[in-house]
C-alpha cells in the first residue's frame, strides 16, 4: 500500500511537470516563438490561448504583440536656417516579425538602443535639412489678424512652407521604416512631441518678441493720437463752418431787412421830399443839441426876428435851414 | 506504532488500537472535511468576481479573450484558468498638461513643476513662444483595444495630445493663440487627436479638449500687457477727442442759431420801424398838405422850444450891434459853463 501510494504520487508529480512543460498559454498581448535546443521551430504563434509543445526539449519564447513605446531624448539640432532647437520625438513600434526580431535582437532592451540610434539619427538628418518653419507649421493658412494689430506683423510671420510638420514626420517615418524591418520591427508612427529653442536662442527670441510688442504698442498709441487729432481737426472745421455759415446767414437776413426798410422809407418820403428834409432837419436839431452845446443865434433868424420888431416879414414863410 | 513493551497485553492493545483507530477515523474525517471546505472556499473565491457600475470586465481563458461582462456579480473558471481585467468604460478620464491639480476641491489648487512647465512651452506659427495649458477628457470606448492594442495606452495618449497641440499651435500666430484663435485651436486639436486615436486604434474616444491658461512666456509678459495698455490708451484718446467734439459742436450750433435768430429779429425790427416811420410821415404829410405854412412854422417853433432849453449856453446877438462879439469872454464863461 505504501509503495503503491509512492508510485501514484510520483506519477502525479511527473504528470504535472510534463503537463507544465507541454502546455503553455499565449495571452492576447503576446506572441511566441518555439525553439528546440535553441533553434527556432516554425513561425510565430500569435493566436491567444492554450497551446501544446514537446516538453523539455522545446522552449516558448514570449514577445510582445502590442505597440511598444519609444521615447526619444531631447536632440539639439541646427535647422537648415541655422536655428538651434531641441527636438523631442516619440515613436511607436511593434515586433512584426518575432523570428527575425529574436534572431537579430533577442530582447526589447537591445531593440530600444537600436531604435535610439536609428530614429534620433534620422530625426537629426531630416531636421537639419529643413528650415525651422517647416517643422513648426503644418499648412500655409494665413493668420487671422486681430482687428487691432493689422499689418504690424510681416516678414517672419508669413514664411511659406513647402512640406510642413506632417510631411517632415512622414519623412522621418519613411526613412526609419527602410531600416527597421531588418530587425523584425515595424515602425507604426513617429511624431515630433516637442520643439523648443535652446536657451541662448530663446533669450534672443524673447527679445525679438518684446521689441515686436513694443512696435505694436507704439502703433496703438500713435494711432490713438492720430485719430484724436483727426477728430479734433474735424471739430475745428465744423466749428468754422457753423460759425461762418451763421455769420453769412445773419448778414444776409439783416441786409434783407435793411433793404426792405430802405425801400419803405424811400417810398414814403418820396411823397414829399421837401417836407421830409424839413422834418428830418428839425429832428436833427432836437437830438444834436445838449447842455454842453452853445447856440449862437442871430436876431435875423426866423425865430428871433420878433425880438427886434413885432412886424412880421415875409421871410417867416420861407423854409429854415 | 504500538511498541512491544515487557507488559504487553494483546487484549488491551486491541482495545486501545480500536479506540485509537476510531479516533483517527473521526479526526481524518474532520481533516478531509476542513480540506474540502477550504478547497471549496478557494474555488468559489477565485471563481467569483464583481463588476462595478462604471466598469466592464474582460475575461480571458488561458490568456485568450473570451467574453465581456457587464456590471454585477459573475462566475468564472477558478485557479487562473480564467482571468478578469476591469476597464472603467463609463468613467470620464482626464489628463492635464502644463499643470497638475494638486488638490481637487471646490477651489482646486494647481501645481506646477519643471516637467509641467516644459509640457506647456511651445512654438507658434510666427516662431514666437507661448505657454499653453490644456486638459483632455476622454473615455474608453473599446476596452478590448484599450487593453490589447498598445502597451502603454495612457502614456502614449499623453504624447499624442502633446504632439497634436503643438502641431495646431504651430499653425497659428501668437496673437491668434492669445486672442481670437482659442476656440478654433481647441476644436482643431480635438479633431486631430480624435483622428490620431482612430489611427492608433487605441480604444479611446476624446470627449473634450479645453484650453486653460494661455500666456506669453514670463519674460515677455509685461510687453504683452503693455500692448493691452496701449490699446486702452488709444481708445481713451479717441473717446476724449469725441467727447470734446460732442461738447463743442452742439454749443456752436446753438450759438449759430442764436445769431441767425437775432439777425431775423433785427430785420423784422428794421422793417417794422420803417413801416412805422413811413406811416407816421405819411400821416404828417397828409395834415401838412392841408395847411403847409402853419404846420411848418409850428414844427419849426416846436423844435426850437424843445431844443433851446437843452443847450447849455445861448447867445443871441443882433447883427447890427457890432461891439459885443469881440468883448465876449470865451474862456471863463466856458469854464463856468462846464460844471
Amino acid at each position: 500500500m505504501t509503495l503503491k501510494r509512492i508510485v501514484i504520487l510520483g506519477a502525479a508529480v511527473l504528470a504535472i511537470v510534463v503537463a507544465g512543460s507541454m502546455f503553455y498559454t499565449v495571452s492576447e498581448t503576446e506572441q511566441v516563438i518555439i525553439t528546440q535546443f535553441g533553434e527556432p521551430m516554425g513561425g510565430a504563434i500569435t493566436e491567444a490561448g492554450l497551446h501544446v509543445k514537446i516538453p523539455f526539449t522545446q522552449e516558448a519564447n514570449v514577445f510582445e504583440k502590442r505597440w511598444l513605446e519609444w521615447n526619444g531624448n531631447a536632440n539639439q539640432v541646427p535647422t537648415r536656417d541655422k536655428k538651434y532647437i531641441g527636438v523631442e520625438t516619440y515613436a511607436r513600434w511593434r515586433i512584426a516579425n518575432p523570428l527575425l526580431f529574436f534572431q537579430r535582437l533577442r530582447d526589447e532592451r537591445r531593440a530600444q538602443s537600436r531604435l535610439d540610434d536609428i530614429i534620433d539619427g534620422e530625426t537629426r538628418n531630416v531636421i537639419a535639412a529643413h528650415n525651422l518653419i517647416e517643422v513648426v507649421r503644418s499648412t500655409n493658412r494665413p493668420f487671422e489678424k486681430a482687428e487691432e494689430v493689422e499689418d504690424v506683423m510681416e516678414a517672419e510671420s508669413m514664411l511659406q512652407i513647402e512640406l510642413g510638420r506632417d510631411k517632415i514626420t512622414r519623412l522621418i517615418l519613411d526613412r526609419v521604416s527602410k531600416v527597421v524591418p531588418d530587425y523584425g520591427i515595424e515602425l507604426v508612427d513617429v511624431q515630433i512631441q516637442r520643439i523648443n529653442y535652446i536657451e541662448s536662442v530663446q533669450t534672443k527670441v524673447f527679445e525679438r518678441m518684446i521689441s515686436e510688442r513694443k512696435r505694436i504698442a507704439d502703433r496703438h498709441r500713435s494711432e490713438g493720437q492720430g485719430k484724436s487729432s483727426e477728430i479734433r481737426g474735424k471739430k475745428e472745421r465744423e466749428l468754422k463752418v457753423i460759425e461762418s455759415e451763421a455769420y453769412r446767414k445773419s448778414q444776409e437776413i439783416m441786409g434783407k431787412g435793411d433793404a426792405e426798410a430802405t425801400g419803405i422809407y424811400a417810398s414814403a418820403y418820396n411823397h414829399n421830399r421837401e417836407l421830409y428834409k424839413f422834418v428830418k432837419t428839425m429832428e436833427t436839431y432836437r437830438s444834436s443839441v445838449d447842455k454842453d452845446s452853445w447856440l449862437v443865434l442871430s436876431t435875423s433868424a426866423d425865430a428871433f426876428r420878433y425880438l427886434q420888431s413885432s412886424a412880421a416879414q415875409g421871410a417867416a414863410g420861407k423854409p429854415g435851414k | 506504532m504500538p511498541s512491544r513493551g515487557p507488559d504487553f497485553d494483546p487484549e488491551e492493545f486491541k482495545r486501545y488500537a480500536r479506540q485509537a483507530g476510531a479516533r483517527l477515523r473521526e479526526s481524518r474525517k474532520l481533516f478531509y472535511g476542513i480540506a474540502i471546505a477550504l478547497v471549496a472556499i478557494v474555488t468559489l473565491w477565485s471563481g467569483y468576481y464583481q463588476v462595478e457600475p462604471d466598469e466592464v470586465a474582460l475575461v480571458t481563458r488561458f490568456g485568450r479573450y473570451v467574453r465581456t461582462s457587464n456590471p454585477g456579480p459573475h462566475g468564472k473558471f477558478p485557479f487562473g484558468i480564467e482571468r478578469v481585467l476591469k476597464v472603467p468604460v463609463q468613467r470620464q478620464l482626464k489628463q492635464e498638461y502644463g499643470f497638475r491639480t494638486a488638490l481637487a476641491a471646490i477651489q482646486s489648487q494647481k501645481e506646477q513643476t519643471d516637467e509641467t512647465k516644459s509640457e506647456a512651452v511651445m512654438l507658434t506659427g510666427d516662431l514666437n513662444v507661448a505657454t499653453v495649458e490644456w486638459i483632455v477628457q476622454y473615455k474608453v470606448s473599446d476596452p478590448y483595444k484599450y487593453l490589447f492594442k498598445l502597451r502603454d495606452v495612457e502614456d502614449t495618449f499623453r504624447l499624442m495630445s502633446e504632439a497634436t497641440m503643438r502641431s495646431v499651435v504651430g499653425d497659428h500666430s501668437v496673437t491668434e493663440l492669445l486672442t481670437v484663435g482659442r476656440e478654433a485651436i481647441a476644436a482643431r486639436a480635438k479633431e486631430l487627436l480624435s483622428e490620431m486615436c482612430k489611427r492608433y486604434d487605441n480604444g479611446i474616444s476624446v470627449q473634450q479638449l479645453v484650453l486653460q491658461n494661455v500666456d506669453p512666456p514670463e519674460p515677455v509678459r509685461p510687453s504683452f500687457n503693455d500692448v493691452n495698455q496701449a490699446i486702452q490708451e488709444r481708445e481713451r484718446a479717441i473717446n476724449e477727442a469725441w467727447a470734446e467734439y460732442n461738447r463743442e459742436i452742439p454749443r456752436a450750433r446753438g450759438l449759430a442759431e442764436q445769431k441767425i435768430q437775432a439777425a431775423e429779429g433785427y430785420a423784422v425790427e428794421r422793417v417794422n420801424r420803417a413801416k412805422g416811420d413811413a406811416d407816421r410821415f405819411i400821416a404828417l404829410e397828409e395834415e401838412y398838405r392841408k395847411a403847409p405854412e402853419v404846420t411848418r412854422t409850428r414844427l419849426y417853433l416846436e423844435t426850437l422850444a424843445q431844443t433851446l432849453p437843452q443847450a447849455g449856453r445861448k447867445l443871441i446877438f443882433d447883427e447890427r450891434a457890432k461891439g459885443i462879439l469881440p468883448l465876449f469872454p470865451l474862456g471863463p464863461v466856458h469854464e463856468e459853463a462846464r460844471p
